[in-house]
């Protein structure tokens, strides 16, 4: 962990009435920086905000949104609830499959990609929906697919 | 149609900048609430408006913080709900992204009415996008002087943070919620005490939805008349409607509460996609019963959508057409309740696995028709039994697709295959 990360996360210390408030906030900040919550920097955290690392993990273990291993530079997650379903989410998921020639939950062999499916986006009015780390993709269909996934080879 | 009042700006693009806002009439309602009322005059005017929890228990807003004790010697926080979670839900999202001060307006009176000097705006992780305008916003309001210290120079101080969750659907139950603020694993809490006395680090606390706290300046600019004059006798104001599904202009309508279910499909969503028949919706999202197309004439208010057999919930319609099989919804929901169940009460988390299990060997071909009465029981066995709604929540698909579509269960295990032809 650089000493600049390390400074932001000591800084959310006396952000918050109680100290344990920072421990999401400092997910968030590794989850940016690492792309997963590493152990180094899960240790990092109980170190700094004098956490036991034992309830960190407890904490950590709760929340889907952070990877707990190493994933591809870009992750993907595809809502697979209802109203994407309504609007044709299963075959796009499969489109992607074929594309990256992997199945949901893993990684394409270059770690440029991991794919995966979540639970309603809370944008469902624009169905089908994904995520690509931070960023949303609605109303896909296949063409847009095939110009995220190139643009995002490219970078 | 009557006005629009939460989304009467919602198309300017430039709407979620301050200047932009106050030139709208934003931020008339902070100082004439600053310099004029009494907390407990603020507290008046919202109970008297008559406005009711959007986020899906439809609670009276001023009766929540009046039950805030206001003699408390702890410092008092109020907490804008902006998880999200409910599938069918994204109103909170386009509130948030296009109307930040809507939002923040809303707040700063709430905290002034409750005694609250801190806020936290809870927003689901996934906003990313959301969590940032808010965060420019805040900086904005800072800037202008209707945050921060002696506000206006009334004396009122107060901080605004924006806290990301982490993709978990319960942190949207309140007490969890309020676990998840403090920085625990975020368990569900027993009630009593309610968050009212005991809430975000065992203070008084008040929790309110993103769609609830931006009416609140409107109220105040317009007067609780004005508000009570809109929607039924019971339940008043606009309600954002979340359009989603097999309907061809699906998204966020703003209409007044009593709207009838088939105009918003009809007239706003523009009918059923492909030129297929209606089936069924679930009207409040997935914690709300199905409703099967017979009852379409259905008027969208507290009252009315209870009386048909369902809930409004948080707005959330989802439509399905003829080729929707109900088997397969109810299972992909309880599945969904399976994978977001916090695993703290037995029934729940247990419950959630067995009835996954079941529904799945019928969805497969493999059910028994003793698995009808088996799945009954088991929802019996879990409705009212745990700490939060949660459990009640994943009975729902189940009893009222079996309810209202017994015989497409008793086909797939009849005939171990689909009875919807898929055109
Ligand atoms: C499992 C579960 C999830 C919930 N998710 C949300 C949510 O994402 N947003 C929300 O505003 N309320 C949600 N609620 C309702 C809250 O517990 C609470 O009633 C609401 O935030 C109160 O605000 P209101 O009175 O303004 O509606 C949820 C409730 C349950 C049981
Ligand atoms: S169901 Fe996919 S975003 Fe809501």
């Amino acid at each position: 962990m650089t000493k600049e990360i390390e400074e932001k996360i000591l800084s959310l210390k006396g952000k918050f009435p109680k100290v344990k408030t920072a421990i999401l906030p400092a997910f968030h900040i590794l989850y940016q920086e690492s792309g997963y919550l590493d152990p180094e920097g899960m240790e990092k955290i109980s170190e700094l905000l004098e956490i036991p690392l034992m309830e960190v993990y407890e904490v950590a273990s709760f929340y889907t949104y952070f990877p707990s291993e190493k994933t591809g530079k870009y992750i993907i997650r595809v809502c697979d609830n209802l109203s994407c379903l309504l609007s044709g989410a299963e075959k796009l998921i499969g489109y992607l499959e074929e594309k990256l020639k992997i199945k949901v939950g893993q990684m394409t062999p270059d770690g440029l990609f991991t794919l995966s499916t979540v639970e309603c986006l809370g944008s469902c009015g624009t169905a089908p929906v994904m995520m690509v780390n931070e960023d949303y993709y609605e109303n896909l269909t296949r063409e847009k697919i095939d110009q995220i996934l190139e643009k995002l080879s490219k970078k | 149609m009557t006005e629009k009042i939460l989304f009467k700006y919602i198309d300017q693009p430039d709407q979620y900048k301050i200047d932009t806002y106050i030139k709208n009439g934003g931020y008339q309602a902070v100082p004439r609430v600053l310099k004029e009322l009494s907390p407990e005059q603020v507290i008046d005017i919202i109970k008297k408006s008559g406005l009711r929890g959007r986020g899906g228990a439809g609670f009276p807003t001023g009766m929540k913080w009046g039950f805030v004790p206001k003699d408390s010697s702890k410092p008092r926080f109020l907490l804008c709900n902006a998880d999200e979670g409910e599938p069918g839900t994204f109103k909170d999202r386009e509130l948030m992204q296009k109307d930040p001060h809507q939002l923040l307006e809303g707040i700063i009176i709430s905290s002034y009415a409750i005694g609250a000097n801190l806020s936290f705006i809870y927003i689901r992780g996934e906003f990313a996008f959301e969590a940032n305008r808010l965060e420019e916003a805040i900086k904005e309001a800072y800037n202008k002087g209707f945050l921060g210290k002696n506000i206006l120079g009334t004396g009122f101080d107060l901080e605004i943070k924006v806290h990301r969750g982490g993709g978990a659907y319960i942190c949207g139950e309140e007490t969890s919620l309020l676990s998840s603020i403090e920085g625990v694993r975020p368990l569900v809490r027993l009630r009593p005490p309610y968050p009212a006395i005991s809430g975000c680090y065992e203070c008084p606390s008040a929790v309110n939805n993103v769609e609830t706290l931006s009416n609140v300046p409107h109220i105040i600019i317009n007067g609780a008349e004005w508000y009570a004059g809109i929607g039924t006798p019971k339940s008043k104001g606009t309600k954002i409607f979340c359009l989603s599904g097999q309907v061809n202009k699906p998204g966020n309508y703003e209409l007044p509460m009593g709207t009838p279910l088939r105009e918003l499909i009809e007239e706003y969503g523009g009918g059923i996609k492909n030129n297929r028949k209606l089936k069924a919706v679930i009207p409040g999202g997935v914690s709300t019963q199905v409703l099967p197309v017979t009852k379409v004439d259905v008027k969208l208010d507290f009252e009315s959508l209870i009386e048909a057999g369902s809930m409004l919930g948080s707005g959330a319609v989802i439509v399905m057409d003829e080729n929707t099989c109900m088997v397969e919804t109810a299972y992909r929901l309880v599945q969904f309740f399976e994978h977001e169940s916090c695993g703290e009460c037995t029934p729940c988390r247990e419950g959630t696995y067995w009835l996954s299990r079941i529904m799945k060997r019928i969805v497969q071909g493999q059910g028994r028709m003793e698995d009808i009465d088996l799945l009954l029981d088991l929802c019996d066995n879990i409705f009212g039994k745990t700490i939060c709604p949660l459990g009640d929540s994943v009975t729902i698909p189940i009893t009222s697709t079996l309810q209202h579509f017994r015989e497409e269960y008793e086909y797939h295990i009849k005939n171990k295959r689909c009875p919807v032809e898929r055109k």
